[in-house]
């Protein structure tokens, strides 16, 4: 075998902070080969990225590293910093994991690019201009040339880390660090921009160090892969021995806290309940739910405003006891949907009936606050919907003393207490405050919080997204748990189609707004109908090496066209579309293919 | 662009009118009028003088035709200076005012953000701690203080710049003043860029800027100054409002003969129309710099449309 591209040894990373030192990475040793891929996975804080930002001397200042790195046999580990210079983005080149922040906002894509041409290698303005666009095509973004003169904020998500990856490969590094390259995309532009990432290593034999939590991005990506936890490799290996024979228990864990999208049910997880919803009593029948922002569009004294269509006349039911997931990429509109049920979204249309009686849509004021003991909803980033000032009893309390305020204190206290065991909190824990406690302990208290009124419906907005995996796994058993105990019915928004399907009896897709498929999850994940449903199920990278390499790679090309164009919702029914942005579009009708399973209607694939 | 200029300044229409109003009555208000001295003067002159300036007719009819006036541009005579109309005294006291601000807020900015720049670059060092302190010092320290101490060090001791007067606008002259008035503003200036440019250092796109190999200076010039600067431009506003302020007390320290002084002694004296030309030259002022201040940070930061 040739010599290394990258050979780490005995790699420590010490943090000297107010609370003492922290020791990041306790000694790291691995090689990545010339054309390897090498995945590093761990959950937060175990130190995979600052390992990687130790080796090109990016620490923040308060970081030392110690141990040795070599890069094609040069030691950077206490080299002089204009050798360092030399090294990152032309020899290394770092994909970064938020590509909207880690973008200069006030400089052009195409400068961004031009800049570290023109850094490394010796060449004037026009040739790096050249160049860069080269770069902007071969990471395929449309128009490229118009793109070269546009801003970070002017494109999306997906687009944004292909401009990343583009200055990243520009100077054709021998390496790539990619830091969780695409934790913040949607899974279409996730598999897309895989893809990219696969062609480079394919066709330029760039190696690649891929720093992930994310089980079937590794799977689908990496040659060989190494476990971190708490600094330390626990284990590493080919790919196929971590994933069909890991040795150490917590690669165990990890894999089996992973959701499957292809095996909803595992043992050793408390099962989805099979549930006869037809003879139950309907809790929520919605009706062509409309909410329409006003956008102004351009300048001038007297502009103009467009609707944004965020939810476009949705109709559902849902019974008692029952679990729908909401599934969609950014800016489907599902949050906003779930707002407009709960009435916390204006302007709102359209026909919310409670249990059969009850117009939601025109019930107001304490009527309305009355109705919210029913109704209560779980937020996605857990720290940062509580109050920081409140200890977390006062938290749980708060809904309660609203809804029942004549309750003696002493009988609030020990209900409390009561619903923070249920949720799996100590009960002493009742005067703590949220920053002494880690994300998946906030989430359990923003869960008893919503269920400490016992209401018969729970929205949960991205209530897992934010959370590692094994701490996703335990609020999912802990939801599924709590709906088999009190019966509430639940709304289970993400846009993770593998948790949707452990926890959902049925799935509504919602594509701008509206809705494409909704069926039982048995139906929507073996037998989807439309083609959004297929791309989305098939853009999921598996946590399984072999099913990934034998998968057929992502059709869907392109972003999500811009929810202000009209033709837009029509993507999936192009033959009755208007060639007009601003035309009154044919509205795709729901048919039931089957009993219970509803698609929109769609061209023939 | 225009559009949002125009919609803009249609709505500082009412802004200004409140202003206006609230000083109007307010002055009103407040005991004794521009003809009470020690010397009573016989009533029927008393009563001509007042007819002469419409003082005998009800406030709210006062206020009316003094709006009367002002639309068509006429500030009104100076109560108290004889001969002289309001407009001919501002314009009298601006190129004296307008010489001190422009100074003065040039100064604040260069050497208030150079500070802040090179504080947030040696972050945690005895040159940051240093520079802060300092600005603490600046900020916590009222101009009536710093006036008459720089003036008896660099005046009075040393003898190097004259105490006071304008001299006619020699440079020697407005030194001291400028300095006095600088002083708060470049310490709030330091502080506020320090703030933001360690911010900014620290940020997602700087370390991609690093990641790149670019050499600390190129970082620094392309891809931090210009977003650690944002915070400057929107404190502009508040800040220039802050210098119109402290040139009344400097103006007054070191008798310069601008606006301020004007503004001053016309509140003392009761001359109404004086002080209300310069509340409202000052109001519309602040809120143009403003506008121009939201302009330029539209034009910096390019995710901010006009709209």
């Amino acid at each position: 075998m040739s010599e290394p591209i990258l050979q780490v040894r005995d790699l420590h990373v010490r943090f000297n902070t107010p609370d003492g030192i922290v020791h990041a990475v306790k000694g790291a040793t691995f090689d990545i080969a010339k054309g390897e891929v090498v995945g590093v996975v761990g959950e937060s804080g175990s130190g995979k990225s600052q390992m990687f930002m130790a080796t090109i001397g990016l620490l923040a200042s308060n970081g030392e590293a110690t141990g040795s790195v070599r890069f094609k046999g040069q030691e950077l580990i206490g080299a002089k910093q204009s050798d360092l210079l030399k090294i990152r983005g032309s020899g290394i080149g770092v994909i970064f994991q938020d590509p909207l922040t880690s973008l200069t906002p006030h400089m052009k894509i195409g400068q961004q690019i031009v800049e570290i041409l023109t850094v490394h290698k010796k060449i004037g303005r026009q040739e790096a201009q050249r160049r860069a666009l080269d770069m902007l095509e071969l990471v395929r973004i449309p128009e490229a040339r118009r793109r070269m003169g546009q801003y970070p904020h002017e494109l999306s998500g997906g687009m944004r880390q292909r401009v990343m990856i583009a200055i990243a490969t520009a100077c054709g590094p021998d390496m790539l660090i990619a830091d969780e390259p695409t934790t913040a995309l949607d899974v279409t532009v996730q598999a897309q921009v895989l893809e990219i990432m696969r062609d480079l290593t394919r066709e330029l034999g760039t190696s690649i160090a891929l720093v992930s939590h994310d089980m079937g991005v590794i799977a689908s990506m990496c040659d060989r892969v190494q476990v971190m936890r708490y600094g330390e490799f626990v284990e590493a290996g080919p790919v196929d021995e971590i994933f069909y024979a890991p040795h150490h228990d917590y690669t165990k864990m990890l894999l089996d806290a992973v959701p499957r999208l292809d095996q909803p049910d595992r043992p050793g997880h408390p099962r989805l309940p099979a549930v006869n919803l037809a003879g139950r009593e309907t809790l929520l029948k919605v009706d062509d739910v409309k909410v329409h922002f006003p956008i102004r569009m351009g300048g001038g004294l007297f502009a103009k405003t467009k609707p944004l269509k965020a939810v476009n006349g949705v109709s559902f039911q849902l019974k008692k006891g029952e679990t729908l997931g909401i599934v969609g990429e950014s800016g489907c509109g599902k949050s906003t949907l779930a707002r407009a049920v709960l009435q916390l979204v204006e302007p709102r249309e359209g026909s919310v009936v409670w249990l059969g009686q009850k117009e939601l849509m025109t019930t107001r004021g304490a009527e309305m606050r009355r109705m919210r003991k029913e109704m209560q909803i779980v937020f996605q980033d857990p720290l940062a919907s509580l109050d920081p000032r409140m200890p977390i009893g006062a938290s749980i309390a708060e809904p309660l003393k609203t809804q029942e305020p004549g309750l003696p204190a002493a009988e609030v206290r020990s209900r409390v207490k009561d619903m923070m065991l249920k949720v799996g909190l100590d009960p002493a824990w009742i005067n703590r405050y949220p920053h002494e406690f880690s994300g998946g302990q906030n989430q359990r208290v923003g869960i008893a919080r919503a269920m400490i009124v016992r209401p018969q419906l729970v929205v949960c907005d991205e209530a897992v997204s934010a959370l590692d995996v094994s701490i996703q796994r335990q609020i999912v058993d802990l939801l599924m748990k709590l709906q088999a105990e009190f019966g509430m019915s639940l709304m289970f928004i993400s846009h993770d189609l593998a948790v949707v399907r452990q926890i959902s009896h049925r799935i509504m897709v919602l594509y701008l707004g509206r809705i494409v498929e909704l069926a039982d999850r048995e139906a929507i994940y073996e037998r989807p109908l439309h083609p959004y449903t297929r791309a989305l199920i098939s853009a999921v990278p598996l946590p399984d090496p072999k099913l990934e390499r034998a998968k057929p790679r992502a059709k869907l090309q392109g972003d999500l066209p811009s929810p202000l164009d009209t033709r837009a919702s029509l993507t999936f029914l192009k033959s009755k579309a208007i060639n007009d942005p601003d035309a009154e579009q044919y509205v795709p009708m729901l048919i039931e293919a089957e009993p219970g399973h509803f698609v929109a209607e769609h061209d023939p694939v | 662009m225009l559009g949002y200029i125009i919609r803009r300044l249609l709505g500082a229409i009412p802004t200004l009118f409140i202003i206006i109003a609230a000083t109007f009555f307010l002055m009103r208000l407040a005991p004794g009028g521009p003809f009470d001295g020690e010397r009573r003067l016989p009533p029927e002159i008393e009563r001509n003088i007042k007819a002469a300036y419409n003082l005998d007719k009800p406030v709210v009819e006062q206020f009316g035709l003094y709006l009367g006036k002002l639309v068509q541009g006429d500030f009104g005579p100076s109560f108290k200076n004889k001969d002289f109309s309001v407009s001919e005294l501002i314009a009298l006291g601006a190129p004296v005012s307008l010489k001190l601000g422009l100074l003065a807020i040039t100064v604040a900015i260069l050497v208030g953000s150079s500070l802040g720049v090179y504080a947030a670059l040696r972050q945690n060092t005895a040159s940051d701690y240093t520079v802060m302190s300092l600005a603490m010092i600046g900020i916590t320290i009222p101009t009536f203080v710093t006036a008459p101490f720089l003036t008896l060090i660099l005046g009075v001791y040393l003898g190097w710049l004259p105490v006071a007067g304008y001299g006619d606008g020699a440079l020697a002259n407005m030194i001291l003043p400028v300095t006095v008035l600088a002083l708060p503003q470049i310490a709030i200036i330091a502080r506020l860029v320090r703030g933001s440019m360690v911010e900014v250092l620290r940020s997602n796109f700087v370390r991609t800027a690093r990641a790149k190999g670019l050499t600390e200076m190129q970082v620094v010039w392309r891809h931090v100054l210009r977003a650690g600067l944002l915070p400057l431009v929107s404190y502009l506003g508040p800040a220039i409002a802050g210098l119109m302020t402290g040139s009344l007390v400097v103006e007054q320290i070191f008798g310069l003969p601008g606006i301020g002084r004007y503004f001053v002694q016309g509140a003392l004296n009761r001359d109404y129309t004086l002080v209300m030309g310069v509340v409202i030259l000052f109001a519309t002022l602040i809120i143009i710099l403003n506008l121009v201040a939201d302009i330029l940070y539209r034009v910096l930061d390019p995710k901010v449309r006009l709209g």
